[in-house]
């Protein structure tokens, strides 16, 4: 196993680990930010958040995994880029990707790089403030005016309508690279035969729905603040 | 020098097993001290090669094509066939002899068949071996498939790229012998001169393709697996690289060239569509099962297709001329490829070509198509079925059999052939003719041996479906490894050939001075132009039917036309970088003294006999009337020509062709 | 009809290269690609100058020697066919046609149109083939049977002709679906399998020191595949890779 990431599939399959990984996360964040329109005010919400934010297995040991991850989804993807890149020194001069790949293939690296900015703002909005909280302040009530704060928070940062936007926006890039990349990572793990024709349109469906889904949260908060 | 083919004693089904018995051997320790060159590298170089490396020779082997895997070996489309009997139809080695004897039209050697036949179901097992996908039925058991001249199914297949297969095999076996050392593999490197030390081939001259550089290689054996000689029509189903130089090489050198005349003209090719054409693409001769072959009946109707006033399929019936159903009522569109070619090339000589060139004739699967629908209709239940219905159901079943030739057909001509016949011609596909070998396929130079296609050996004067892969591996595999041990055995001894003897000197001077001589000559043609008239000459004088007036014309023009090159020819750029017009034209000139030497064989041959056909020999009278006539008490020989110079100054010798277990017989397909 | 070529030459692999334009007249709709450039060839002979190098040899796509980048695509525009069994039909007059060599750090150019994929071959050499020898007596062919379903599937992946262009069509130059269709050829025979282990990690391990990139999963290499090797070969070689890493 020593050496086994110096291997161009090594690589490949980390790649594909840390995404299913990711998109795991990304759907368990959809779940509980779905209880954010339920109609009861935010109580769910703020009861599970509450939950997430202080459970120490998940704060201490499933955050720095998280964390981890996400790194190294985007250095590898770095990584991968410049090497792939250096693969070929010399350009074509005329090259007709469209007549044999989808956009969203060809340009990971790019809807990458939008989700990349989209994560720094969304950590200056809820994760920094978390962490000072919880861990430079050391409050750990979870409380504000005498009433859990993250409902309240949440619907605080949906007022901003360029905030609004930039999330839309970023989340229409999350649904191109999730189109590419659920497949993607499917193949990369070596599942990719007549069985798993299934999965493709799963894959489809997930790609479009989660992002789209985290956009009607969004308006939902802006139009009923 | 007298011909020995040292054809061992004994009766014909014991001689190879006991000659292998008694054969000298190398010993292990001594075969790393020994060097054996393999020049090309398709089925038979590649399968000798690999063979060799493992019995633990070093292996030098030359390819002009960037990799083993490109060689032409790898358009053979059909199938290998072996005398495995595995489908119980009776098959035995002696009857894939048989068949492979008379289908040569009795002008081969019969030891040399019988041990090609005895090797065959070899062949199979180390294939499969090997990884090579054949097809296989439910059961998982391989297929076979039956093919034309014979009454068996022994034809082993991997879809239509048997040939792509066996190579591939070949090639890794290769490739296992490269990683471990043992073969060093000489790509994008083309032969020029072999290298004669006391009598004995003792290496070659080759030119890097890419740096152009002239290098020396030395070995204790030099074996040439070039394949044939196709391409000196110019236009042929070869591969443009396919040449003659390394074969006619040797020659010049002092190995025996023989029955350069046979050459075997495929009668289902795609016809030329016009002078820009660079090459001809063969289809599967099993199109003929289901195809009906016809031109119009009268002269009006083809100016009418040709000038595109009307269409093939207006013409009804009565209109056709379904040639081959009325001349051979037996055989019909099932007769041989010498036969169907001849007949398509009467016609069409006699003005009834359908297309603009006037070379093509019409192979119709209109009524395949409405034989197989009524028949699935049938079997569906449907009564009373619409012409639309029966067709669709009949074009299913002619599209399973045939959709991949139906599919290239139209990528290359753009006419739909369910809808419309296909077009085809007959185009040069091998030749039989070659160096001539003795049974241990060592040529008339010692320790210089040839193979495969390149031989003259085991298809006599025309060569059955499916048995070109059979030969070349059987020699690549199975017969050289063993009989170059024999030669070998004497050179245990003798050490590095040095490269610095002055014979390697003077060949590596004779080929500098050539090459000069094309990069200097201030002509004004290009290799191309003269590579093209020689085609012209070959086909219409030396092509599917010959006779002495055009074969003397051809002689005299071949000689000119070989006077004007070296006066006109052009060739641009250098000589020390990739230039393939340089590479070019050194094959040309090479096919403009082979093409001499081929019409002078053909000139000699006052016989009909497999792809060669005299004029002057047919039956005058009775049913064959007009068919070829083999002249079994004058011809029943292989002609051996020694060069002497020029090929006009040729000189003949003959092998007589004994036949102890085969009774000579005359074809008949009436 | 007319074209104009736009086409890469470049005197060796040590010179710069650059575009430069042609013009050919009357080619016929009839032609291949090569036969177009035949036209040109023998046009540049006549007037004394360098004909442009293209690799080429059989003609009827299947030794997988050619190897055009044409108009922004391996082997041109047409589907499933080698730049030999394109047809000028495929342009029109009038059209500007861009002609350059498959282009990745693995495979440099030798001269104009013809690169180097002496590559291919050392990932061949590294294990890409079942050891046994030539002996006579090896076990009869049909002592093993093997399910038509796994022969044809083994036959389809042996159908590849090494002619590159999955390298030179991804955006990443790599190398896996021709190393995918090899390994999968013997994985999916039981004759491959003593040394499919090996086999793999060795052939791999070539693939990635001769400088190819990386597979994304684009899916570009089956879709300009002449012979449409089919992308579960990558899979099947991503699965063989890993189940051999983790066996040690």
């Amino acid at each position: 196993m020593s050496g086994i990431l110096n291997s161009s599939i090594a690589r490949k399959f980390a790649m594909a680990l840390s995404a299913f990984f990711l998109m795991f996360f990304l759907l368990q964040h959809f779940v509980i930010n779905v209880t954010s329109i339920f109609p009861n005010n935010g109580a769910t919400f703020n009861k599970l958040s509450h939950f997430m934010g202080t459970n120490a297995l998940i704060q201490y040991a499933l955050q720095p995994v998280l964390i981890f991850g996400v790194v190294f989804h985007f250095v590898m993807g770095f990584v991968l880029e410049i090497k792939n890149n250096n693969a070929r020194a010399i350009k074509y001069a005329k090259n007709n990707g469209a007549a044999n790949s989808t956009w969203m293939s060809r340009n990971m690296i790019w809807t990458g790089m939008a989700i990349l900015a989209f994560i720094v703002l969304h950590f200056i909005d809820f994760w920094f403030p978390e962490i000072n909280t919880k861990f430079i302040q050391g409050d750990w009530s979870g409380m504000h005016d005498g009433q859990l704060r993250y409902f309240h928070e949440l619907q605080e940062k949906f007022v901003n309508p360029a905030r609004v936007g930039a999330y839309i926006v970023a989340f229409v890039f999350l649904a191109l690279h999730l189109l590419h990349g659920f497949d993607s990572a499917f193949q990369s793990v070596g599942a990719n035969n007549k069985y798993t024709k299934g999965l493709k349109t799963f894959g489809k469906l997930y790609a479009i729905l989660i992002p789209l889904g985290f956009i009607v949260i969004a308006l939902f908060h802006h139009f009923n603040h | 020098m007298a011909l020995d083919s040292k054809v061992p004693e004994g009766p014909i089904k014991d001689k190879w097993t006991t000659y292998k018995d008694k054969i000298n051997l190398v010993n292990p320790a001594n075969k790393r001290h020994i060097d054996v060159i393999v020049v090309g590298t398709g089925l038979a170089g590649g399968s000798a090669s690999a063979t060799l490396a493992e019995l633990g020779y070093n292996v030098k082997a030359f390819a002009y094509q960037d990799s083993p895997r490109r060689a032409h070996s790898i358009a053979a489309q059909g199938g290998i066939n072996a005398a495995k009997n595995y489908q119980g139809d009776g098959d035995s080695n002696y009857r894939l002899f048989y068949d492979t004897v008379k289908g040569g039209d009795y002008r081969s050697r019969e030891a040399n068949v019988y041990r090609l036949a005895e090797v065959s179901a070899n062949i199979i097992d180390q294939c499969v071996a090997q990884g090579v996908p054949f097809a296989r039925d439910y059961g998982g058991l391989l297929d076979n498939r039956s093919f034309g001249g014979v009454l068996v199914s022994r034809t082993f297949y991997a879809k239509g790229q048997t040939g792509q297969q066996l190579l591939l095999g070949a090639y890794s076996a290769m490739n296992r012998q490269i990683a471990r050392g043992k073969i060093e593999m000489f790509n994008r490197h083309e032969m020029l001169d072999v290298v004669i030390v006391d009598g004995k081939a003792r290496g070659i001259i080759a030119r890097d393709l890419v740096t152009g550089e002239i290098e020396r290689h030395s070995a204790h054996a030099v074996v040439i697996a070039s394949g044939g000689y196709g391409n000196i029509y110019f236009l042929s189903t070869n591969a443009m690289g396919s040449n003659a130089t390394a074969a006619w090489k040797i020659h010049k050198k002092g190995a025996y060239f023989a029955n350069p005349c046979y050459t075997q003209i495929h009668p289902t090719c795609i016809p030329r569509s016009g002078d820009y054409q660079s090459k001809l693409t063969l289809m599967s001769e099993s199109l003929r099962n289901d195809g009906r072959i016809w031109v119009p009946k009268n002269l009006e109707d083809v100016k009418a297709i040709r000038e595109g006033r009307k269409k093939p399929t207006d013409l009804s019936e009565d209109e056709r001329d379904y040639y081959l159903e009325r001349r051979y009522p037996a055989f019909g569109n099932l007769v041989p490829r010498d036969v169907a070619s001849r007949a398509a090339k009467e016609r069409c000589d006699a003005g009834y070509g359908v297309n603009a060139t006037g070379e093509a004739v019409y192979l119709d699967f209109a009524s395949a198509i409405t034989r197989y629908g009524i028949e699935q209709a049938k079997i569906h239940n449907i009564s009373n079925p619409s012409d639309a219905k029966i067709y669709e159901l009949g074009q299913k079943i002619v599209e399973e059999k045939y959709g991949n030739l139906f599919q290239m057909y139209e990528k290359i001509v753009d006419e739909n052939p369910y809808k419309t016949p296909m077009m085809i011609y007959p185009a040069v596909h091998y030749t039989m003719g070659g160096v001539w070998v003795d049974y241990n396929l060592m040529t008339t130079i010692p320790g210089c041996y040839c193979i495969g296609e390149a031989n003259f050996s085991d298809h006599g004067a025309n060569r059955l479906g499916a048995s070109a892969l059979m030969q070349g591996l059987a020699d690549g595999y199975f017969v050289l490894p063993y009989t170059i041990g024999d030669y070998l055995a004497n050179d245990i001894r003798t050490g590095k050939i040095s490269t610095d003897l002055p014979e390697f000197e003077a060949a590596e001077k004779e080929v500098s001075d050539r090459i000069n001589f094309f990069i200097n000559n201030k002509g004004t043609k290009s290799v191309d132009y003269f590579h093209k008239k020689l085609g012209n000459i070959m086909w219409n004088k030396c092509g599917m039917s010959r006779n002495a007036k055009n074969l003397e014309e051809a002689i005299k023009e071949i000689a000119e036309l070989r006077a004007e090159f070296w006066k006109e020819v052009s060739v641009p750029g250098g000589d020390k970088e990739f230039n393939e017009e340089l590479a070019k034209a050194g094959r040309v000139a090479d096919f403009l003294e082979l093409g001499e030497l081929f019409a002078k064989d053909a000139l000699n041959r006052n016989e009909s006999c497999g792809g060669h056909f005299r004029e002057e020999s047919a039956e005058e009278s009775g049913p064959q009337k007009g068919e070829a006539k083999r002249d079994d008490k004058n011809y029943a020989y292989v002609a051996a020509w020694e060069y002497k110079g020029e090929p006009a100054n040729a000189v003949l010798h003959k092998e007589e062709l004994k036949f102890n277990d085969i009774e000579l017989k005359q074809r008949s397909y009436k | 009809m007319n074209l104009t070529l736009k086409i890469w030459r470049q005197k060796d692999s040590k010179s710069k290269g650059q575009m430069v334009d042609y013009k050919v007249t009357d080619i016929s709709e009839h032609m291949s690609f090569l036969e177009m450039m035949d036209v040109l060839n023998e046009q540049l002979v006549n007037t004394g100058e360098e004909p442009v190098a293209f690799d080429h040899d059989c003609r009827e796509g299947i030794c997988g020697m050619c190897s055009m980048y044409i108009n922004g695509e391996a082997h041109g525009p047409d589907r499933g066919v080698t730049t030999c069994q394109l047809h000028m039909r495929m342009f029109k007059d009038g059209d500007t046609i861009t002609i350059e060599p498959f282009r990745a750090k693995a495979f440099p150019v030798i001269k104009d149109l013809v690169v180097d994929r002496s590559s291919f071959e050392r990932i061949q050499q590294a294990g890409g083939f079942i050891s046994v020898n030539t002996s006579g007596n090896t076990q009869d062919a049909n002592a093993i049977p093997i399910s038509k379903h796994a022969a044809d599937e083994a036959m389809d992946a042996a159908a590849c002709i090494g002619c590159g262009a999955c390298v030179a069509t991804c955006k990443n130059s790599s190398a896996m679906l021709f190393v995918g269709a090899k390994v999968s050829q013997y994985a999916l025979l039981p004759q491959g399998q003593v040394e499919a282990a090996d086999r793999v990690l060795n052939m791999v391990a070539q693939m990635d020191a001769e400088g190819f990139g990386n597979c994304t999963n684009t899916g570009a290499c089956e879709i300009e595949c002449p012979k449409g090797i089919s992308l579960e070969n990558i899979a099947r070689m991503n699965r063989e890779y890993l189940s051999a890493s983790l066996k040690g």
